[in-house]
């Protein structure tokens, strides 16, 4: 190809492409180009796979399926398929969270202990349960069962959302029906809509897209994150490293993959063990070091401080190094390729999910009644493959971060014990400071240059006095470039952004954790909504969202439940609806009149922070909030 | 950089906590852990303790354990580098430095009594912060500043402090700036300094600065009703704070001693940052790192490099503060700073009234064109003509006019001139109608003030605070010894002929009775109900001023009240009224007794005269004002007993009473009467006795009045009983009170 584009901004993974190309490793950037351009019904959503009659392609000439669905009928029944798996993905892990506190508090997890009684007692309380008197293992096993209820609930709704969103919301969900039964039910409920035969009108089919997702946000996650800081402790802010040279050469180095925390927890937990550090120097190992690639990454970084390899188009350029001594990986984003790359190397990958199995790969399965005796001997593995090491080439790439916000936590950042508050957050927003808050999340992709979306937009909106949050892959891109250390204020934000960031000791950046920890995200808009002053609904509030270079169907769920919260997202790549006019006017105009969120699909991550501002604006406009009180770099035409 | 002010906040209140647990280990090593420690005259303990943790100290034993959760607060002094969020730890390291400050100073009563002395006063009682709390209650004092440091000059500092008085801002002082304090330069000044002039000097060290934040404190617990005991009441009570109390920090001149990149030192900034929890911003005449975002101030949180010229204007407009500086065209300083101000003998020029010459004040109604507007008349000589040392005579005749004026309102403008005449530096005045005496200072002769100059202050003032209802104003001033004597027989005549009408006046004789919701801004739970026979509890509001003020605004603070169907006559309960309390308070109250305090008693918002208090023991009720500092039979001092009734609580058997309400007919008729008035303390007791007597004869009861204990004759419930029982006080033989 003529006109390549760049690959990657980072210049570790620019390095690691090189020396995977002399090594004649093919990585994902590669085998994106092998496939070339992709099927065009299938990048527009109008091949229906449905029924056996098919598949059915939708075209001018033909403009239905064999059984008359229209564009949008297809369009429609694909895309909400997608938002059910991401919610189903996301769901999973927040279901094992909670059998894992359960089965805690019973005492049959080995390694594990309830590590924040008092946010246990906070969220307890959310859910009802009358704590007077009762053990911490009581409590914490009626409320993982209240929790795990969540998931197969099949009448009601679901439990959080009334507790802590606004009323104005709660109310115009329920008047609109956007408050799912149950997790699992509308995700059930979704596949048999989309089954053939069933539901067909495009509205329809895409307001149970977005039911679907609030049980994604609003449970699913939201019970994976409170239970998850239950079980593993409440982050708090903590210093680390990013990119790969965060593997060092003279230690064992453990590269952990995938989603959840409970596994990974463990490992970390395994590589401070005395034997096993014992073990390590005999092999001739400074120390073991555990770090971590995707969401699993962000769960240790903002618990434990682990450092952070690298996100999701790392993994290959990890195994590159030859300096990984083990890969474990469990749930979500993990390339079989790895498998591949690895045996050119002394790298052994050790699945541990029943769900997740790559061919090739030894296969570990965890137990969480046995989970530090697994762990141990995973980490035991590794330390036993440290000498079977070849030539050894890790990129000289690191940068310094600081991460482990939470909405707790932010609340004594913002006021101390006493005065713990958003007040000066809103503050910043009512007088001009500080213009919004955007939520800049999600993956990277082949399709885009790695991380450049997100620091892009992240730059834009920064200078143009957005405070930003951050999890997933998008939170290592900016904690990579160095925009997550407090220092980047100075040279990055905008003037009134610069003085919060000063009065407070934030970074400009702030780092809330995984995928599922998005949830972080919809709690805080409610508390800026509670704290007062920024209208009674949360699409009063001057923020939005967007996923830069989003790539997978959890990017797509997390992009619906935020609109049904009523924010404005922009998504890119654009989801695959362009062969729906109808489709993709319901999700960037109509459904504005039902949530007050919407989506936006610009492409360039620079305009698309201007889309984010312009949104911000008319906010700030409605609510009548004053003028920004310092000059902004970009001027809206309006 | 606000990040220099955490790390020295920080850095000074782990010192401070060092240095209070230092002196906590030697007074435990000299005295033992169960040695008492308290301040003087408070029902609070420790304020800052008892708001903050919860915690009631006593004893040199808890003062460790409030240590301790002091030490929980101390954060880590923010890194050089990858630093993290230090805005929390900076505000919990102020609280810190609080109840270090708080050890330390109590630790200085441990050993004596009355630890400060000279200019310094120490801690403030709590009977002054009610007495102070109703002027922050009403408005009269629109905020405090609490000055740490001193000015470059002592002309600068005097400057400031007239600036804060012609204000009305009550003026705190505490720490120095290299070895100087600014109440020593206004000492050097000979400046008047105490709770009356409103220049209050705590200390000169920079720990007394919180006794300014226990005041604070007790002001949200005494007139909020803010429970301490938790969390949330801390949060309570310090957003109370931010919300209602306009206070500001000065921060004047720099420390020779800090460290080498600040201006100030560490403790200096540890207290700031206490102060800031309060909501109270810090202003500065130096250069020091500001802090511009708001949040836990209302507006900016430390502003700095303000020319002490400007401080005054920009403190006003940082913290917010509401301000009406009225101008009164007279050649001295004229604000309510200067309103307690005494004018000594040796300092006198000349002198008025009093026992030495024939006085009066008379504001009378006239038709308007009876008046010539702002007029003002000299009968007799001007002080250029008196001698030094002299006394004159002195009338004192205004007249006004307009067209919604009534003949009712003309008592309600003549309580105020003593107030409008003080409130001119340099000048004295004391009593009201024909028992006035007033000086004038050589300070304030010399800056040129006249005779006449009564007259423009009268003139700016009445039309300043009555323009709703006086359009005309003329005064006249008599120094003449016999032009004096006819327009003074007049006055008499009409006091006599008013005392006649306004004495007269029954509750069965009006259909609305008057709210006063004057305290609401501090206390919002509570509602004063004012009827002719009732005047609100803090004695400053009688029925006829709270008509006159609704006449003056109508969406004022006092609203007419109809009392609608009487449901009990002798309790004094009203469907209208009960409505009305239910609406102002929220539903907090539903039923309301005027002359009742065993049922359904009037709330308080905390700043009483008086507390009328059931003594079982006796069968009766008991009286303590709040001058009095001594035990009372139910064996509560009165700020005790005022930390039980305060906030707007309905609390049966307790209420908050005005003075003059003691010898009203309607004197709590409904749980028997005067006859159950078994004590008061004996200045009170004189004080109430003319008007009382005449009650007691119209009752036929003229032998009760020696039957009323004082502090002389009982001060626990045995002797009180046993006094009683020898004098055969007719409250042990009536129906039991419950």
């Amino acid at each position: 190809m003529s006109d390549k584009m760049r690959r990657s901004v980072d210049p570790a993974a620019e390095e690691m492409m090189a020396k995977a190309g002399e090594c004649d490793i093919g990585t994902a950037f590669d085998r994106h180009e092998k496939q070339g351009k992709r099927c065009g019904f299938g990048e527009q959503g109008l091949c229906c796979r449905i029924c056996e009659m098919g598949p059915c392609r939708i075209t001018a000439k033909n403009p239905v399926g064999i059984c008359g669905a229209k564009a949008s009928t297809v369009v429609a029944r694909h895309l909400i398929r997608q938002v059910a798996a991401g919610a189903a993905a996301h769901s999973d892990h927040g279901h094992d969270i909670a059998h894992t506190l359960k089965i805690t508090a019973k005492g049959e997890a080995e390694g594990y202990e309830i590590k924040s009684v008092e946010r246990l007692h906070e969220v307890a309380g959310e859910w009802g349960i009358d704590t007077a008197g009762k053990s911490v293992e009581d409590i914490a096993v009626e409320l993982s069962g209240k929790a795990l209820d969540q998931f197969g609930q099949q009448e009601g709704e679901i439990h959080l959302p009334e507790v802590r969103a606004p009323k104005a919301t709660v109310d115009n969900w329920r008047k609109h029906g956007l408050l799912p039964v149950g997790i699992e039910h509308d995700i059930v409920e979704t596949l048999h809509r989309t089954h053939e035969g069933v539901d067909a009108d495009y509205k329809n089919l895409l307001m149970h897209g977005f039911r679907t997702s609030m049980g994604d946000g609003w449970a699913g996650s939201m019970i994976a994150t409170d239970l998850g800081d239950i079980l593993f402790g409440e982050p708090q802010p903590v210093r680390s490293q990013a990119n790969l040279g965060v593997m060092k050469e003279d230690h064992v180095n453990i590269v952990v993959h995938g989603h959840e925390p409970t596994l990974s927890e463990m490992v970390v937990a395994a590589s401070r063990d005395e034997e096993i550090l014992k073990l390590a120097a005999e092999k001739g190992a400074k120390g073991i070091i555990v770090g971590g690639i995707c969401c699993t990454a962000n769960e240790i970084l903002m618990r434990q401080g682990a450092p952070v390899v690298g996100n999701f188009l790392h993994q290959e350029l990890a195994i590159a190094t030859g300096a990984v001594d083990l890969m474990l990986v469990d749930v979500q984003c993990i390339m079989p390729a790895v498998v591949e790359h690895a045996a050119r190397f002394h790298t052994k990958v050790v699945t541990t999910s029943k769900k997740a199995k790559i061919r090739g790969a030894e296969h570990i399965q965890f137990d969480e009644a046995k989970a530090l005796s697994i762990a141990k001997n995973i980490v035991k593995k590794a330390v036993e493959n440290f000498p079977n090491r070849n030539v050894v080439s890790i990129p000289d790439h690191v940068t310094d971060l600081v991460a482990g916000f939470t909405v707790k936590n932010t609340f004594h950042h913002l006021g101390g014990k006493f005065r713990a508050s958003f007040r000066p957050l809103n503050d910043g927003i009512i007088t001009g400071r500080l213009r919004g808050v955007a939520a800049v999340i999600g993956c990277n992709t082949v399709k885009k240059t790695q991380d450049e979306g997100h620091l892009n937009m992240v730059k834009e909106l920064l200078r143009n006095d957005v405070l930003v949050v951050m999890t997933g892959c998008g939170a290592t891109a900016c904690a990579k470039a160095g925009l997550m250390q407090p220092e980047a204020a100075k040279e990055y934000a905008g003037e009134g952004l610069q003085e919060i960031c000063e009065t407070v000791g934030l970074p400009p950046v702030l780092h809330l954790g995984s995928c599922v920890d998005n949830s972080r995200i919809l709690v805080a808009l409610c508390e800026m909504s509670r704290e007062g002053g920024l209208g009674d609904k949360l699409s009063d509030l001057p923020i939005a969202g967007a996923a830069p270079e989003a790539m997978c169907e959890k990017a797509i769920v997390i992009g619906f439940y935020c609109v049904a919260s009523g924010a404005f997202v922009n998504f890119s790549p654009k989801m695959r609806i362009s062969g729906s006019e109808e489709v993709e006017k319901f999700l960037t105009e109509d459904i504005e009149e039902i949530t007050g969120g919407k989506f936006c699909f610009e492409e360039d991550a620079v305009e698309g922070a201007r889309r984010m501002i312009d949104h911000m604006d008319v906010k700030r406009a409605a609510l009548k909030l004053k003028p920004m009180m310092y000059a902004q770099q970009y001027k809206p035409v309006s | 950089m606000s990040k220099i002010i955490a790390s020295a906040a920080i850095r000074g209140a782990h010192e401070m906590v060092k240095r209070a647990e230092a002196d906590l280990a030697k007074a435990i090593e000299a005295k033992g852990k169960d040695c008492k420690v308290e301040y003087p005259d408070t029902a609070y303990f420790l304020p800052i303790m008892l708001m903050l943790l919860g915690q009631k100290v006593q004893t040199l034993g808890d003062l460790e354990e409030s240590m301790q959760e002091a030490k929980k607060l101390l954060g880590p002094v923010p890194a050089d580098d990858l630093w993290f969020p230090y805005l929390g730890h900076t505000l919990d390291a102020g609280a810190a430095t609080l109840i270090a400050e708080e050890t330390i100073e109590v630790l200085k009563y441990v050993n004596n009594p009355s630890p400060y002395d000279g200019i310094w006063l120490g801690f403030t009682g709590d009977a002054i912060l009610r007495l102070q709390g109703i002027k922050l209650v009403d408005g009269r004092m629109p905020g405090f500043a609490a000055i740490v440091g001193s000015t470059n000059t002592n002309e600068e500092a005097v400057e400031l402090v007239r600036g804060l008085q012609e204000r009305s801002i009550l003026v705190f002082m505490a720490g120095n700036s290299n070895g100087k304090a600014i109440a020593e330069q206004l000492e050097e000044e000979k400046i008047e300094m105490n709770w009356d002039t409103f220049l209050v000097p705590y200390g000169k060290e920079i720990t007394s600065a919180v006794h300014a934040l226990n005041f604070a404190a007790r002001s949200a617990m005494t007139f909020g009703g803010v429970e301490p005991g938790d969390m949330k009441a801390a949060r309570e009570i310090l957003e109370y704070n931010k919300e209602r109390v306009f206070a500001f920090v000065l921060a004047l001149g720099g420390d020779s001693s800090a460290p080498e990149d600040q201006v100030i030192t560490d403790e200096k900034y540890a207290t700031a940052a206490g102060a800031i929890n309060f909501g109270f911003p810090v202003i500065s005449d130096v250069g020091i790192p500001e802090i511009l975002p708001t949040g836990i101030c209302t507006y900016e949180h430390v502003v700095a490099n303000v020319p002490i010229g400007e401080i005054i204007n920009r403190s006003v407009e940082v913290r917010g503060l509401t301000i009406k500086i009225e101008k009164v065209p007279i050649p001295v300083s004229f604000g309510a700073g200067f309103e307690g101000e005494r004018v000594r003998k040796e300092d006198m020029h000349v002198q008025f009234g009093g026992k030495y010459t024939d006085a009066f004040e008379l504001v009378k109604m006239l038709p308007t064109e009876d008046i010539e507007d702002g007029k003002i008349e000299v009968v007799g000589p001007e002080v250029a003509d008196m001698a030094e040392g002299e006394a004159y005579p002195l009338g004192v005749v205004i007249k006004v006019g307009g067209r919604e004026f009534q003949e009712d309102f003309e008592t309600v403008v003549e309580r105020r001139v003593h107030e409008y005449i003080s409130c001119a530096n340099g000048i004295f005045h004391m009593g009201q109608r024909s028992i006035i005496w007033l000086r004038i200072s050589k300070d304030a002769h010399a800056k040129g003030f006249q005779i006449k100059d009564f007259g423009e202050i009268l003139v700016a003032k009445i039309h300043n605070d009555f323009s709703a209802i006086i359009d005309r104003v003329q005064v006249t001033l008599i120094t003449d010894p016999e032009a004096v004597k006819a327009p003074l027989k007049e006055a008499k005549e009409k006091y006599s002929f008013r005392d006649d009408r306004i004495g007269g006046m029954r509750d069965e004789d009006v259909e609305e009775f008057y709210s006063c919701m004057l305290c609401q801004s501090y206390a919002p739970d509570h509602v004063c109900i004012v009827t002719p026979e009732r005047l609100g509890l803090c004695g400053a509001y009688t029925w006829l001023d709270c008509k006159a003020s609704h006449q003056i605004d109508e969406h004022g603070p006092n609203g007419p009240v109809l009392k609608g169907e009487c449901i009990d006559p002798l309790k004094g309960q009203w469907k209208g009224v009960n409505d009305f309390v239910e609406m102002k308070t929220n539903g907090n109250l539903t039923k309301f007794n005027a002359y009742s305090l065993m049922e359904e008693p009037m709330t308080s918002c905390g700043c009483f005269e008086c507390i009328a208090a059931i003594v079982p023991e006796a069968n009766g009720v008991m009286i303590v004002d709040r001058d009095f500092p001594g035990m009372t039979p139910v064996g509560m001092k009165f700020s005790t007993l005022a930390g039980q009734v305060g906030g707007g609580l309905q609390t049966p058997g307790f209420t908050g009473v005005g003075k003059m309400y003691i010898s009203s007919p309607k004197f709590i008729v409904g749980d028997g009467g005067i006859d159950r008035l078994v004590w008061m303390p004996s200045t009170l007791k004189e004080e109430v006795a003319d008007r009382l007597k005449v009650q007691l004869a119209k009752q036929g009861k003229e032998d009760l009045f020696d039957k009323i204990a004082t502090e002389q004759d009982a001060d626990s419930p045995d002797a009180l009983l046993e006094y009683l029982e020898k004098v055969g006080h007719p409250a042990l033989t009536m129906e039991a009170m419950f």
